[in-house]
């Protein structure tokens, strides 16, 4: 995992377990014509002892991000590919908008010196599948290799579609996952001419305020996340360390409105019900649900709705928390890193808190949304939400084995 | 100024990613240089922006040594 807390899962679990905001002033570009000037930035990332130095100069910034988490991952997971296993052998990682700031920097060549100064590394440095590909081609991963680009929904997508091929015959192991890095001139810009980001510029740490009154947009994150989803029989005959189990796996589109939920949270909901059906699991086998929680104040409280018409009387045994609160939102990495929050609160038992949540909406009454600091717990299921730009919805659930 | 030599040889260098003294003159970019088809296209535009000039597609082909970067540039900034 590279994200704003860490570029490392165990330092980016420490983080969120501390309660720590990655937000801070964008210094990469100058941002003083923008509406919003701090984004939760990724932190003295060097991708060279991951790759050659030449390797990581073909590849835009997202790539690199995606390189480095599948590589942890792949090594974590002690997988060895070899010639016999390695057609069953996958990859699906995704991203939600690719390599921008590639595209920004070749167009700005093309305008100032001509098509002839376009690099030759350019389509294969920018489009979103390469993260799957140069993974594949790194360790010889013969089997499916996908990607997925679901927009915020992207990350849980890819390990949902993983999942899939799993279930379906088609591998036996999917690295999956998703990379983002939009902090450019034309992703700020784009975020902030929706008036979907916070403006909270002389406080960035306290910019991403999931269900709390005063909360105003999302922070723009950056990162990758990567997980190993192996069959069980594969993975136990190998000796893996198994973290968790992949239960289930829902979708489903809103049907509404480009940008905005429902007020209901319909779709967000729809897609629980289709997780939680899938995974064989009632309402009540759920203790945690990390949620989308985007701090947006439309989008916030369609899910706290969604959740209260699927869980019914069980929200009040249910933890429901924002790790984006800390992260800032990864768009297409997003559900990616919020699906291995998920497998480690099974692993730690403890839900990781929503900060900044000083003044809880009124939408949100009796709902444990676990502010400020993480709660230890008994957690044998957790559910995670992603919800994207054009109503696509995802959730994963994971089960303590 | 360094040398025409020079400059060629610093530039493969840093576009392939190998070691200046790796860099001989008979060395060929594919064979002993571990460069693909794409690393050479962009060496080219590396040599092209180094030295300011524009090296046709036909020509740019037949590049395929330093020594061959080396006349070329020799033989066309002369």
């Amino acid at each position: 995992m590279v994200s704003p807390l860490g570029n490392t899962v165990e330092d980016t679990w420490s983080g969120i377990l501390a309660g720590t905001s990655g937000a801070a002033p964008i210094e990469t570009f100058d941002v003083s014509a923008f509406s919003t000037r701090f984004a939760a930035t990724v932190k003295d990332f060097d991708p060279t002892p991951y790759m050659a130095a030449k390797e990581a100069r073909k590849m835009d910034v997202f790539l690199q991000f995606g390189m480095v988490a599948a590589i942890q991952a792949v090594e974590n997971s002690a997988l060895e590919v070899n010639d016999e296993n390695a057609p069953r052998i996958g990859a699906c990682i995704g991203s939600g908008m690719g390599g921008i700031a590639e595209i920004e920097k070749n167009a700005m060549l093309i305008a100032e010196k001509g098509p002839r100064r376009v690099s030759p590394f350019f389509v294969p440095g920018a489009i979103i599948n390469m993260v799957a590909g140069n993974i594949s081609i790194k360790y010889g991963m013969k089997g499916p290799n996908l990607s997925t680009t679901t927009a915020c929904t992207t990350g849980t997508h890819a390990v949902g579609l993983g999942l899939r091929a799993i279930q379906y015959g088609d591998a036996d192991v999917m690295v999956c996952g998703g990379a983002e890095m939009v902090t450019t001139p034309v992703g700020l810009g784009g975020f902030c001419a929706a008036r979907a980001l916070s403006t909270r510029n002389d406080d960035p740490q306290t910019a991403s305020r999931p269900w709390d009154r005063d909360r105003d947009g999302f922070v723009l994150g950056e990162g990758a996340g990567v997980l190993v989803l192996e069959e069980y029989e594969h993975a136990r005959a190998r000796g893996a360390t198994i973290l968790a189990e992949l239960s289930g796996f829902g979708m489903s589109g809103d049907a509404h409105h480009m940008t905005s939920p429902p007020e209901d949270g319909a779709g967000a909901a729809l897609s629980m019900r289709n997780a939680l059906n899938d995974a064989g699991l009632e309402p009540g086998n759920v203790q945690y649900i990390n949620a989308h929680g985007t701090s947006t104040p439309l989008g916030d409280k369609a899910e706290i709705q969604a959740v209260r018409s699927v869980f019914g009387d069980n929200v009040d045994g249910l933890a429901v928390s924002s790790t984006k609160s800390m992260t800032g939102h990864l768009l297409g990495a997003a559900g990616a890193i919020e699906a291995i929050f998920s497998v480690l609160a099974i692993r730690d038992q403890v839900a990781p808190p929503t900060i900044n949540l000083e003044n809880p909406d009124e939408t949100c009454g009796g709902v444990n949304l676990v502010p400020g600091e993480a709660q230890e717990m008994a957690i044998d299921a957790v559910l995670s939400n992603s919800f994207g730009f054009g109503g696509t919805n995802g959730s994963l659930i994971f089960k303590r084995i | 100024m360094s040398s025409i030599e020079e400059r060629v040889k610093k530039i493969v260098a840093e576009q392939l990613g190998v070691k200046e003294e790796d860099v001989k003159p008979e060395a060929s970019f594919v064979e002993d240089l571990g460069a693909d088809s794409l690393d050479t296209v962009e060496l080219v535009m590396a040599l092209e922006e180094e030295f300011e000039t524009e090296i046709p597609d036909e020509e740019a082909e037949k590049i395929t040594t330093v020594q061959l970067a080396i006349d070329y540039i020799k033989e066309n900034l002369g």
